[in-house]
């Protein structure tokens, strides 16, 4: 298996599908990451970052309804698994504990 | 683990291969509210090579974008866009991984499908004849065209270093005038120039006409045919030595290389090396080496090859042989090293014409290669060593045979999709058990392989029938091809088989794999095959145009042939035997023929004309003295117009004189009057005039009539001379009144072998010469002709097919018709006006294209030829037709006629 790591982009993919919720397809990921981070995210990056998150299993899929959009085509969903939550968890953890250590002054300087 | 991961794919795939159908249909019915969508092509792309279980997403996911799009920056723009996020998805995790599985199911199947094929051949028998039949006739056709393609490959390639060889070919041009094209032959003079001072040609052969004549040894006398040599030719060359030094063997004047075959014919089983012939009674030679006999793949033949230096010698008093535009009669092959460069042997062939022509008058020769590999595959150019095909009939022919398969093949497409509603449920069947696409393609495509190889056999017993039609459509074939079945041959006929199958199977299998298996299965309609009928009606719509065009075009072709050679050339032929002299005293053989009863005269000539022949020099008069023109003559005695019936316009006929005496008198046509302006062209002014011809002054003692010169196809009007040489004469011509003609042909032979017991006596009368002037048309009229009998065959076939299929689809619904009070005459009528129409059709389109093709190609280039009969070919056109509706008739009477209790009773 692959390394476990997240990386900084997957790291904010995963995060938007656990926002997202139950409406976390491709496409809405896409939208919410252009709109919160203000770059332009590409689609085909999203659906390889999506890939790769399934590989090393921290979402699932399924696909959904047919709807009249989309020429008839069936929208994938993700959700975040258990393994997916405590990545972000151990990301967060390791990123607070860095943050409490910091000493005050030295980031006011700057 | 691993199996039970691999069953779950297989599921997947099963399910998505039932869902698809599904998702095409849904996706048809919701189309974008616009009717935007996205590039078809683009769709089809991302389908071809992204993993099935990803598809379905990143395609809604691209249309929901390309909606988006659309909105807001324009349909071009979206399309644009859609188009570039498709390539990019193109990514190591979305690529289809090859499916070796499917490979392997394939190869599981084969025995399988071949099953299944065999059983549905013996099913449907009549529609299997039909196929195996049609393709058959046109394979047969193929399997020649592959015959004679594989004889013109083996063309020279017993050479050793063929593809080293190089001819030297030359144009003429005369004061600037391009008209001329690129002959075989070059000079002598080129020959030497490039043997002396040419880097990059390794030898340089020569062989120069014409070395012919009797040999003598003893009693015996052959007349035997071959060229002077070169001792070169045999290190260029793989003519073999099975006697003598290949490098002195032609190095002596007066040495003469014999093939096998002539040393038997001269000396028997006696040894031939060392020994001294005799040529024509003349010198005596030393027979210096014996020759392994040619191969019949040789484009150079010959029976004998004397020493070139001889013919310096004997030619001696009139050698002009090393003049620079005396290119008319000397071949030069070089042997080039590998890889020479070709641009730089031009360049140089360029310096020496630059160097050479300033010694011939407003001259200008230009010489360049040719690769002996090429020679059988190009057009014949003119002054060529032997026979060649010419690239263009083989075009010609490829593309007819072309025609003709094609058309079986629509055959099979027509056929087996007009039959397809009995195989869908198979097919859907095979898919809802797991079959994939590229399974269902296979099997069709197997059966389709088994049809055309049971056509094989058949073909290649249609091939041996053709065999001694083709080789005899014109006597040069037969010097040309063997057609003869090596096994690499038999395994091009394999392959072509397969091909064929594979070609004609590719249609009806793509048909089957995009069978909608739910629809198949739970439709229970029988008409779903009608769908594709609009396709099935072009087909027939086409073939039946083919048909027409050959057909119409034979009857064209015939016109034609008829009216040349029945064509009022402007004197009479008829009862005329023209015998070759071959070199006799043409008064010892007409004292002898002028004693039969049966021969009312007998002049002597040059030349046949009217069959293609021409002799020509050039000419001045004195009254324009920088004008010289080209003229066409024909020396004659004072005999030869009276006995061709040559009417005078103005003036006498030549009057009787000795054999020695010098040549005064010329007779002229009515052209040369008129390209001179003698006399102000007027006949009886110009009598008396004097013309320059050959260094010659010769006084017009007559004008003649114009009349066709060369072949009526060619000419219309030239400047002619007669000219009285009596002792050139090379032709006998004897007029000949009797009822028995064989008879009298018998007796002038039984006198010609009395006098010339050495040459076989050849005779023809000149109408039958005139025939053979035109043999290539007519070949062209009998290939044309065999090849619309096919065409009609295979369409025939075609409609029969589909004629059966129709009206045994609506048997029930004619029944009904019947039970309620239809007539048969109505019925036949309702079921025959479909492909009635259809065949008027095809006449429309067909018929104006075979006028257009005759109007504006064919006509504009030949001249007398005879006007279109378009009555003749609506004949043709109506017999194809009748044809057609015998088929229909039968077909639709026949089910017309059951009884339609026997047909309803089943419901």
């Amino acid at each position: 298996m692959k390394g476990t790591n997240l990386g900084e982009f997957e790291e904010l993919v995963l995060l938007t599908i656990a926002t997202l919720v139950n409406e976390a397809y491709s496409v809405a990921i896409c939208d919410d990451l252009e709109k919160k981070t203000n770059r332009s995210v590409k689609l085909g990056v999203v659906h390889s970052v999506l890939n790769r998150l399934e590989e090393k299993g921290f979402v699932k899929s399924k696909l959904g309804e047919a709807t009249s959009t989309r020429g008839g085509k069936r929208k994938r969903y993700y959700t975040i698994t258990n393994a997916g939550k405590s990545a972000l968890l151990k990301v967060k953890e390791l990123r607070d504990q860095y943050w409490s250590i910091i000493p005050e002054l030295s980031l006011k300087r700057i | 683990m691993v199996s039970r991961q691999a069953s779950a794919r297989r599921l997947n795939l099963l399910t998505a291969c039932c869902m698809l159908p599904i998702i095409y249909s849904t996706g048809k019915l919701m189309s974008n509210p616009k009717n935007f969508t996205p590039p078809q092509w683009a769709t089809r792309l991302l389908a071809w090579y992204c993993k099935p279980e990803l598809l379905e997403d990143l395609q809604g996911d691209l249309n929901e974008y390309f909606d988006r799009n659309v909105k807001s920056h324009g349909l071009k723009r979206a399309k644009l866009i859609y188009i570039i996020d498709v390539l990019k998805f193109f990514r190591l995790y979305t690529i289809r991984k090859p499916e070796f599985l499917n490979l392997i199911i394939n190869y599981f199947m084969i025995g399988s499908y071949i099953k299944t094929s065999g059983r549905s051949i013996v099913r449907n028998k009549l529609f299997s004849f039909i196929n195996i039949v049609g393709l058959a006739v046109s394979m047969s056709v193929g399997l020649v065209l592959i015959g004679v393609l594989a004889d013109v490959l083996s063309y020279d390639i017993f050479h050793k270093k063929h593809d080293r060889i190089y001819r030297v070919i030359s144009r003429y041009e005369y004061l600037g005038d391009k008209g001329n094209n690129f002959m075989a032959t070059t000079s002598l003079k080129s020959a030497r120039l490039i043997k002396e001072g040419f880097a990059g040609v390794e030898e340089v052969a020569i062989l120069r006409g014409y070395l012919e004549g009797d040999l003598q040894t003893g009693e015996r006398i052959i007349p035997l045919k071959g060229f002077w040599a070169n001792p070169a030719i045999f290190n260029v060359f793989s003519f073999e030595l099975v006697q003598g030094n290949p490098n002195t063997a032609l190095e002596k004047p007066f040495s003469l290389v014999l093939t096998q075959t002539s040393a038997k014919k001269l000396f028997g089983d006696e040894e031939a090396l060392g020994k001294t012939v005799i040529l024509n009674k003349d010198r005596s030679y030393t027979v210096t080496g014996i020759l392994k006999d040619i191969p019949f793949f040789s484009h150079i033949k010959f029976d004998m090859l004397g020493s070139l230096d001889t013919q310096s010698i004997i030619e001696k008093d009139n050698w002009q042989a090393e003049a620079w535009d005396d290119i008319w009669s000397t071949w030069v092959y070089l042997l080039l090293p590998p890889g020479a460069n070709q641009q730089s042997l031009k360049d140089n062939l360029d310096k020496i014409s630059a160097k050479e022509d300033p010694s011939v008058k407003n001259t200008h020769i230009e010489l360049a290669l040719q690769p002996m590999n090429k020679i059988m595959f190009s057009d014949s150019m003119g002054n060529e060593i032997g026979p060649v095909l010419g690239g263009t009939l083989l075009w010609v022919f490829s593309g007819l045979a072309f025609i003709v398969i094609l058309s079986a093949c629509f055959n099979y497409t027509n056929l087996s999709i007009a039959r397809s509603l009995r195989r869908t449920r198979e097919v859907g069947v095979r898919k809802v058990i797991g079959a994939m696409r590229n399974h269902v393609v296979m099997q069709f495509i197997v059966e389709a392989v088994i049809i055309s190889l049971c056509s094989l056999v058949i073909a290649v017993l249609g091939f041996f029938l053709l065999r001694p039609h083709f080789l005899g459509i014109e006597p040069e074939i037969q010097k040309m091809f063997t057609l003869q079945l090596s096994p690499l041959v038999m395994v091009y006929f394999l392959l072509f088989a397969i091909f064929i199958g594979m070609a004609a199977g590719l249609f009806p299998s793509l048909f089957f794999a995009n069978v909608k298996t739910i629809e198949v299965l739970k439709n229970t309609s029988a008409f779903k095959g009608r769908k594709k009928i609009t396709g099935r009606k072009v087909l027939t719509v086409i073939q039946y145009s083919i048909s027409i065009i050959l057909v119409s075009a034979s009857i064209g072709v015939y016109r034609q042939y008829q009216h040349y050679i029945a064509f009022d050339l402007g004197f009479n032929t008829e009862n005329i035997l023209n015998i070759e002299l071959q070199g006799n005293k043409a008064a010892l053989l007409r004292k002898e023929i002028q004693e039969l009863p049966e021969v009312k005269g007998i002049s002597q000539s040059l030349i046949v004309t009217s069959v293609g022949n021409n002799w020509g020099t050039n000419m001045k008069y004195p009254g324009s003295p920088n004008d010289s023109t080209a003229v066409s003559f024909n020396s004659i005695d004072e005999n030869y117009m009276p006995l061709h019936g040559h009417q005078l316009v103005a003036g006498r006929n030549f009057l009787p004189k000795p054999d020695s005496a010098k040549e005064s008198e010329v007779i002229v046509n009515q052209q040369v009057l008129k390209r001179f302006n003698i006399g102000g062209q007027d006949p009886e002014k110009a009598l008396g005039d004097v013309l320059r011809v050959d260094q010659k002054d010769l006084t017009i003692v007559g004008v003649m009539k114009d009349f066709q010169y060369g072949r009526a196809n060619n000419q219309t009007s030239k400047e002619i001379l007669f000219r009285y040489e009596p002792a050139k004469a090379q032709v006998l011509n004897v007029k000949i009144q009797s009822n028995d003609l064989i008879a009298t042909y018998d007796k002038i032979e039984a006198i010609w072998k009395k006098i010339d017991p050495i040459h076989p006596f050849e005779a023809k009368f000149y109408n039958e010469q005139i025939e053979a002037a035109f043999a290539g048309l007519s070949a062209t009229l009998k290939l044309a002709g065999f090849l619309a009998f096919l065409a009609i065959c295979i369409a025939s076939l075609g409609l029969l097919g589909m004629v059966v299929f129709t009206t045994e689809i609506r048997l029930k619904e004619i029944s009904i018709r019947k039970v309620l009070g239809a007539s048969e005459g109505k019925l036949l009528y309702l079921l025959g006006k479909g492909f009635i129409f259809l065949l008027l059709i095809a006449t429309l389109i067909s018929l104006p294209i075979v006028i257009f093709f005759f109007e504006k190609v064919v006509f504009p280039s030949t001249a007398n030829h005879a006007p279109l009969n378009l009555a003749e070919m609506l004949l043709g056109v109506l017999a194809i037709l009748l044809i057609a509706l015998l088929m229909i008739g039968s077909q639709t009477l026949k089910v017309a006629k059951t009884n339609p209790a026997e047909v309803l009773k089943n419901e």
